[in-house]
């Protein structure tokens, strides 16, 4: 009997397969074994679910009982009680960060219910190393479509009347480059999909690789089609072990398939897809350096124009989009170009990844229509911040954004939006922050990341932002000067203004949008020789609070710079600020909360 | 692939087998399995049904199982949930009257009411 009476998906996300989803699911296999389950339950190890938080996380369906933080221990008890005696296991199951009821379903869980997945809809959902239950979820049927009844033309047209703009951080009107690429003359023309995903926090684009990777080569047989392409490359960082062999495995199969390769379905077409790893360099991201790269050459940004879609590739027409824009491409050919533009904001349409990070409830992966809040977001859906601390800000776009403060929290987000305010969409990081957040800190953070992966061909980036580094340094140990700030935001502007590349030209922004709204911050640094988060160490003083303390004598103890004095059980503890190392041991030990830092 | 109708044969077949990950919108119907289900031998039933379901391809029917209902006497017992419709209890359930509960309820609409808890008390 090839019909199973019950599935359980094992997510095999890069999250739960380093919490062990692995070893769950030979735990699984072994145990079904023994229960002689074998030919009714199936196992699907599957793409990450979004709620990496909880990992590693198995549904079990027809019910879709939603298991969280499995063990391999805890095998036994599903298979036992759930598959073999229909008992869902009510102490496995997630339990929702917001009230202590167990959540059944997928459906019932808060965290799903304001997403809407279309480029992570399968995600979670099939088998990705199954290229049978990728079709039985429609796939490769929109490119059976466009090869049949589409012309080149239609094809195009459907996509620019989508609205859909790209997801690597421009939002280039992706019909709009399509239709560039299929106008430029050339022989041979090649389509390129992006998976470099430099941002720190940003996952997205992994993720669908892993949970997904046919919608992906079946896009780009789509694009290769529009633009009269017959050959695709995928650059992919060698860091993404589980993307890369999944994709591998999903070239192998749609090849056996003859989905890849000549003369697909008949009509004459040809197109097939090659992987090209790359080392893990921010700046290869930058489509022109990413164009080197692939060539062989050092990965560095050229001049643009001539743009790619005229002279990519080994000098010919090239189209470049990015993972989770490819993502979107299948649903629009089945579903309608109308359907897609349905959602969203006027100018920003479908919906957007992103990956919720920081100091949030529910951090992972999560898709939202174009317009929905930020405070949706980080509340609704991420559960808000833990520890009853009060939010601060949101850093979106990664080194290329910036921070955004509660005050907008209620703004929709899309692409206008966010420029708006300082910052920009980028890839999709979201990193949320609390009031144990220094801005400036964080401002340096990015910088620190900018300096260290600028390729140096442009002095403005090479020198301009290690001399921004320098100043903010100078800010956060304490030593800053008014004027420095001044100097900040001016060698700022001048960078964005004459970098040669993005990389160059966005790095700037985390800087300039924490100075936009957090300017105090930076004043209590250079004035009043303090960091208000509490985060900057040379700026920080521990302190005994006379009231609170309860002469125990334990924070002397603890002290390695033997600087706190007292006599225990009856004089209140002191500590002496010039031998203090700031090493905050004594905070983290007094039982009383007695100490803080300021 | 050389054709559309090929990918649509493969995708009949997959869609087929993949159907129970999405149980919204369909017909539920639930075996118990405790037990003294078990015991009283709710598993042929439960299989059963898998196979009839399977085997006339109904798209929108998903069988799956429980843990005690509670009336461990007329065991083994299975449960018909439609939308819009009162929950029906079957009991004393045998493959054969499992299979007509398929046919005649499932896919002809029509409640067998001699196998229901209410004629059985
Ligand atoms: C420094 C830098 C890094 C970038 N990194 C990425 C990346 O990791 N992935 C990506 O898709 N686009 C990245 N981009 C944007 C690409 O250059 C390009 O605009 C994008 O891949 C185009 O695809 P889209 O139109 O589908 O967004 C980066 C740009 C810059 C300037
Ligand atoms: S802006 Fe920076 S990364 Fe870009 S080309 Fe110039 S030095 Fe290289
Ligand atoms: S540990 Fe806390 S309560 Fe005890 S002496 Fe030190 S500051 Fe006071
Ligand atoms: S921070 Fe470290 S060095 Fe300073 S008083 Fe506390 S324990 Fe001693
Ligand atoms: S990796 Fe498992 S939920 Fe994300
Ligand atoms: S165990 Fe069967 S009804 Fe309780």
């Amino acid at each position: 009997m090839d019909f199973y009476r019950s599935h359980v998906l094992v997510c095999g996300g890069t999250g739960c397969t380093s919490s062990g989803s692995e070893t769950l699911i030979d735990t699984f296999n072994e145990e079904i074994k023994k229960h002689e389950l074998e030919h009714e339950v199936k196992i699907v190890k599957t793409g990450c679910f979004g709620l990496c938080e909880v990992g590693p996380i198995v549904i079990v369906y027809p019910e879709g009982a939603f298991y969280a933080h499995i063990k391999k221990e805890n095998v036994a008890t599903i298979v036992e009680e759930h598959l073999l005696k229909g008992r869902i296991v009510d102490n496995l199951l997630y339990e929702d960060a917001k009230d202590d009821d167990r959540v059944r379903s997928l459906d019932e869980v808060d965290f799903y219910k304001k997403q809407k997945r279309v480029a992570l809809r399968n995600c979670g959902v099939i088998d990705p190393e199954n290229i049978v239950e990728y079709i039985g979820y429609d796939g490769y049927k929109a490119l059976g479509k466009v090869l049949t009844t589409m012309s080149r033309e239609d094809v195009i047209d459907e996509i620019k009347k989508s609205g859909l703009r790209g997801r690597g951080g421009g939002g280039f009107p992706t019909g709009i480059k399509w239709g560039f690429a299929y106008k430029a003359t050339g022989d041979e023309k090649y389509v390129v999909c992006n998976a470099d995903e430099g941002d720190p926090g940003a996952f997205m684009d992994r993720s669908v690789l892993e949970g997904d990777p046919h919608s992906v080569l079946e896009a780009m047989a789509i694009a290769g089609y529009a633009i009269g392409a017959r050959q695709g490359y995928i650059y992919v960082r060698a860091e993404y072990p589980i993307a890369v062999k999944r994709l591998e495995i999903a070239i192998e199969q749609a090849r056996k398939y003859e989905l890849l390769g000549d003369d697909i379905f008949g009509t004459g077409f040809s197109f097939d897809v090659e992987i090209r790893l790359g080392a893990g360099a921010f700046v290869c991201g930058e489509e022109t350096a990413l164009l080197n790269s692939i060539e062989g050459k050092r990965g560095m940004p050229r001049p643009r124009p001539p743009f790619p879609a005229n002279e990519g590739l080994w000098g010919k027409p090239t189209l470049l989009n990015n993972v989770e824009t490819y993502a979107n491409i299948v649903p629009i050919i089945l579903n309608g170009s109308d359907w897609f533009s349905s959602i969203g904001t006027e100018k920003s349409k479908g919906t957007k990844v992103f990956a919720l990070g920081g100091k949030i409830n529910n951090t992972g992966l999560v898709e939202i229509p174009m317009g929905t809040t930020l405070k949706e977001i980080i509340y609704e859906i991420g559960g808000g911040i833990p520890n009853e601390k009060a939010f601060k800000a949101v850093q979106t776009g990664g080194p290329s954004g910036g921070c955004i403060p509660a005050k907008n929290l209620d703004t929709p987000i899309d692409y206008d939006n966010l420029i708006a305010l300082g910052s920009m969409m980028g890839s999709g990081g979201m990193i949320v922050m609390d009031e144990d957040n220094c801005m400036v800190d964080i401002a340096r953070f990015f910088l620190d990341f900018t300096v260290d992966e600028s390729c140096g061909k442009c002095p403005p980036c090479r020198i301009g932002t290690k001399r921004m580094l320098q100043i903010l340094d100078k800010i956060t140990s304490g030593k800053g000067e008014l004027e420095d700030i001044n100097r900040l935001e001016e060698l700022a502007k001048n960078i964005k203004e004459s970098a040669l590349c993005g990389l160059g030209q966005t790095a700037p922004n985390p800087v300039l949008s924490t100075l936009r709204h957090f300017k105090n911050e930076y004043i209590a640094h250079v004035v009043d020789k303090t960091c208000p988060a509490g985060v900057c160490k040379e700026l920080l003083a521990y302190h005994i609070d006379e009231n609170l303390c309860k002469k125990c004598g334990i924070c002397a103890k603890k002290c390695p710079a033997d600087c706190i004095d007292g006599v225990k059980g009856k004089e209140v503890f002191k500590i002496d600020r010039d031998k203090c190392v700031k090493c905050g041991a004594c905070m983290e030990a007094c039982p009383f909360n007695a100490i803080s830092k300021k | 692939m050389k054709s559309l109708d090929e990918l649509a044969k493969i995708r009949k077949e997959a869609k087929n087998k993949i159907d129970i990950r999405d149980s919204k919108g369909k017909v539920r119907i639930v075996v118990g399995m405790a037990t003294c289900g078990i015991s009283a031998g709710a598993r042929p039933v439960l299989l059963t049904l898998i196979n009839e379901v399977n085997k006339r391809g109904l798209k929108d029917v998903v069988v799956s199982q429980t843990g005690c209902i509670g009336v461990c006497r007329l065991e083994p017992i299975v449960e018909v949930y439609k939308s819009g419709e009162n929950k029906v209890t079957y009991v004393e359930m045998t493959p054969e009257k499992a299979k007509k509960i398929i046919l005649e309820h499932i896919v002809n609409g029509n409640v067998i009411d001699e196998y229901t808890i209410g004629a059985v008390q």
